[in-house]
């Protein structure tokens, strides 16, 4: 048997414009777990992508060594008859099927006419042993809690003979005992010969399971750190993560921040649109100067954009409470047009889901939000759109030859000044930018920090949500840290680093 | 614009030049009797008419009403009784029967704008129990409208399908009045392209091509004069065609013009970046289908006055023609996108299609396997042409 059950070489693999990973090496001994770190962005699900054969062979490049042979997988499919299954952060169960339909779904076991269900349900049973998941095989998924669907993934994952198991944040929906439990299982399986790869951001977690921690930033692995006493020090796992050093990437800025309070938001709670027993963001205060970018910092998942989303007009979930005042008169912002009219903009962070309609023209996606200020007694004068379109084109330098142009038609950069643009033109005293900078380049990156820079220096307020820690250092006059809902932390920028953030949240999530 | 992207432009055009030329050729120039030519506008007026009110609802995302044919049947049905049971005021049965297909509409916009139940199910339900009630009021019975001089259901008809005749100037051979009106608005339309021009280049904006502009124009016009020409030596300009330019004209204004229109056309493209935007997307269904009821209604009172009775198979399948138009016409099965001069342009190629069959006497078996052939082949250029810019799949 070779030393390595896996071996991923020189893996390179681009996005358009983006280089997602550079030469990634991953070494991973037989029956050893082993854990994959990174920031948000780092590569690491894209590594795992390429490695189960969702981006199939000939889209990257390098070998993947596996058992002493070099494969080329085309489709999942390919990697699961070798034994790799990857079970994705957001679970692919269908929540109308029961757990045994689920579990051999597109492997179905076959009887002489049809689907054998007796063999199924007693396979699938066995299955669920194995896993400790006491329930019976014909409940409905979406009769059962996270905690246990993530078991049924992995019973899942056993009814393939799985002998390389990948899990992507499989505890980030988890609460601690079901976590614990299936960190136990990890374990018990690795008894039995059983190989793991873990992605996690909580380290607590990884310093618990993990032989081995490979960390990765900016798409390339930095450094494969040794585990066995299961004793390592977080903080050494952390400055792997983020040391990279700050350099003029954010442009300079006078710092003006005003007396005078833009927007305040006190004892705010918010509960799930659906799971409405579920808190998804917890008596969060917070509030923003005029003049003044504060950064939200938090992993995926910490409530931010719930939190931006349910302010904005009550965007997302229900039984909402908590005071909100913009420049200090309480507001009660039922729907999203009185909050524009308050006021507020919200930048999503989807832009292409949430913010743009991409088959339309510039001018009109630009417009939407306030059309009123183009129109006499409700005919749109598309002459007038045009000129401010084009006002908005020139000032953010939107690269594109006319406003006519279909926004799909444009890069990720241009699309998102598109955006700010839109919510530029809806003249907002406060607002909130979520990811502004996710999936573009440096370039335009650092000419969308300009424009922020411009706003604050109008006297506005901008509150920016980004899992970019260095960018929020970089822009921030002021840092708040939530974790799972809460507001955990509040810095000034200048006395914030990486690693005090990166410790606020996990500090957090002990407790 | 070169020649590829002229013919993407224009497919629909082109192809109803293409049929209507082949219609012409293949009856032997019967279909450009000018009988014909009037019935063409006469019978397909139910369609426009529909299809304006259609396309506001397959704007919002692809989404159609099925209902609209049970509609038009029991709108009419309504409209029959009031006429011959009670002899109510013309003027009040129209009103009134406007309000209940106003009723009627919000009733469906409710369920689905504000409830959320799937267009295809609400209106579907509609369909079944709009042609029910419409029934139950005929009581299973052709009801004819009384034509007889100074009856209250002549002057019903005389709303809606009669002919405009000014003395003095209509002769017996010639209609004058007709051409003269299609001078006017051949002089109004070539007036406001040169009046937009004037303005746009004092202000310093953006022209289109003089060339290209006045070309369409000219097009436009030659053929406004040439359809009032043909229907001056007809009966001169059917009143029915004042009712469906009007529609036409209104909607073409509300989907071009209007903030209220853009709405629809943002909804369709992105429901959850328009309702970020602070815009009422539950108002914007519940709007599209009371429009559409409406339209409904007064079409059924179109056809009533035009077949001068309504019975229980009124109506039927109405809702197919008026979907097919706005398909064929360009608008995306995935909304967001079309035009009301798209809808018209496919609503005048089913037309002519049917105008051209049926004078050629084939029989109805054919037009639908034509007309089916005809829609699918748009929807697939649709699709196509939208896979290639990123849209569908």
């Amino acid at each position: 048997m070779a030393e390595f059950i896996l071996e991923m070489k020189n893996i390179t693999k681009e996005f358009p414009g983006v280089k997602a990973l550079d030469n990634v090496n991953l070494q991973v001994k037989p029956g050893e777990i082993h854990a994959l770190v990174g920031e948000n962005g780092a590569g690491k699900s894209t590594l795992m992508n390429v490695l189960s054969g969702t981006y199939p062979f000939g889209t990257y490049s390098g070998d993947i060594v596996y058992n002493g042979e070099v494969c080329q997988f085309k489709t999942l499919h390919d990697s699961e008859e070798k034994g790799i299954v990857i079970i994705h952060q957001e679970l692919a169960l269908i929540p109308e099927l029961s757990i045994g339909e689920n579990m051999f779904l597109g492997n179905e076991r076959k009887g002489r006419f049809g689907i054998d269900w007796d063999k199924t349900y007693y396979e699938a049973g066995e299955h669920m042993k194995q896993v400790g998941l006491k329930e019976e095989a014909t409940t409905l998924i979406k009769d059962i809690g996270t905690g246990k669907q993530q078991l049924v993934e992995i019973a899942k994952a056993l009814s393939k003979n799985v002998k390389l198991l990948i899990l992507d944040e499989p505890t980030s929906s988890l609460n601690e005992e079901d976590s614990k439990m299936l960190l136990d299982l990890l374990l018990g399986f690795k008894k039995d010969g059983m190989t793991s790869i873990i992605i996690s951001h909580k380290l607590n977690e990884i310093s618990y399971v993990a032989d081995k921690i490979t960390v990765l930033r900016d798409g390339s692995t930095i450094e494969t750190i040794d585990n066995e006493g299961h004793n390592i020090d977080e903080a050494r796992i952390i400055r792997g993560m983020v040391g990279r050093e700050l350099s003029d990437r954010y442009p300079s800025r006078e710092h003006n921040v005003s007396d005078k309070i833009g927007m305040e938001v006190k004892n705010w709670s918010v509960h799930h649109p659906i799971y409405n027993e579920k808190k998804v963001v917890d008596n969060v205060s917070f509030n923003v100067h005029r003049g003044e970018i504060v950064g939200f910092s938090g992993l995926q998942g910490a409530g931010r954009t719930e939190l931006a989303m349910s302010i904005f007009g009550r965007s997302y979930g229900t039984n909402i409470s908590g005071d909100l005042k913009i420049d200090g008169n309480e507001k009660n912002l039922r729907n999203v047009r009185d909050a524009i009219e308050a006021g507020l903009a919200y930048v999503t962070e989807d832009r292409k889901g949430n913010g743009l309609i991409l088959e339309q023209s510039i001018a009109r996606n630009i417009t939407l939000s306030r059309l009123e200020k183009v129109c006499k007694k409700g005919i749109v004068d598309v002459n007038k759109e045009n000129a401010v379109a084009d006002d908005y084109k020139e000032k953010l330098r939107t690269k594109t030859p006319s406003v006519q142009q279909a926004v799909g038609n444009l890069s990720g950069g241009n699309q998102q000044k598109v955006l700010l643009s839109k919510w530029m033109f809806a003249d907002p005293e406060v607002l909130i930018l979520d990811e502004p900078t996710r999936g573009i380049d440096v370039g335009a990156k650092y000419e969308i920090y300009c424009i922020m820079n411009d706003l604050v220096a109008q006297g506005k307020s901008v509150i920016m949500i980004s899992s970019e820690m260095p960018e929020l250092l970089g822009m921030c006059d002021r840092i708040y840290v939530m974790n799972e809902g809460k507001m955990v932390a509040e810095m000034p920028a200048s006395e914030a680093t990486q690693e005090k953030i990166m410790s606020a949240i996990l500090q957090s999530d002990k407790k | 614009m070169n020649a590829k992207t002229f013919i993407k432009k224009y497919t629909m055009v082109i192809a109803l030049v293409v049929v209507f030329i082949f219609f012409s050729l293949w009856t032997e120039g019967r279909l450009l009797y000018p009988q014909n030519l009037s019935n063409l506008l006469i019978q397909n007026a139910y369609v426009l008419v529909l299809a304006c009110g259609m396309l506001m609802c397959i704007l919002t995302g692809g989404n159609i009403d099925l209902s609209v044919g049970s509609t038009v049947c029991l709108i009419g049905a309504i409209a029959a009784q009031m006429l011959t049971k009670h002899g109510m005021n013309p003027i009040v049965v129209i009103l009134l029967c406007l309000v209940f297909a106003c009723i009627i509409g919000m009733w469906q916009g409710f369920w689905i704008g504000y409830i959320h139940i799937p267009p295809f199910i609400c209106t579907l339900a509609g369909m079944f129990l709009f042609r029910g009630f419409g029934r139950a009021i005929l009581d299973s019975k052709t009801i004819a409208i009384p034509q007889t001089e100074g009856s209250v259901g002549k002057r019903f008809l005389d709303i809606f399908a009669s002919y405009i005749e000014i003395p003095g100037v209509d002769t017996q051979k010639v209609k004058w009045s007709a051409f003269i009106l299609g001078m006017i608005i051949a002089a109004v339309l070539l007036a406001v392209t040169v009046l937009n021009r004037v303005k746009k280049a004092k202000k310093g904006y953006k022209q289109a091509s003089a060339i290209s502009q006045f070309a369409r124009i000219i097009v436009i016009d030659a053929l406004v004069l040439a359809y009032t020409w043909k229907l001056a030596h007809y009966k001169g300009i059917p009143v029915m065609a004042i009712w469906v330019l009007a529609v036409v004209f209104i909607y073409a204004f509300i989907t071009s013009k209007t903030a209220f229109g853009r709405y629809f056309y943002a909804v369709g493209g992105n429901e959850k970046a328009t309702k970020l935007s602070g815009i009422n997307t539950n108002k914007v269904y519940f709007l599209a289908y009371t429009s559409m009821s409406l339209l409904a209604g007064l079409s059924g009172l179109l056809v009533a006055a035009r077949v001068g009775s309504v019975n229980g198979d009124t109506g039927n399948s109405f809702e197919m023609d008026a979907i097919g138009s706005c398909f064929i016409g360009g608008a995306s099965a995935y909304g967001g996108s079309g035009t009301v001069g798209g809808v018209v342009v496919g609503a005048i190629l089913l037309g002519v299609i049917n105008q051209g069959m049926s004078i050629k006497g084939l029989d109805n078996n054919w037009q639908y396997v034509v007309k089916g052939a005809v829609l699918l082949i748009a929807v697939i250029f649709d699709v196509v042409s939208n896979k290639k810019t990123g849209k569908a799949g």
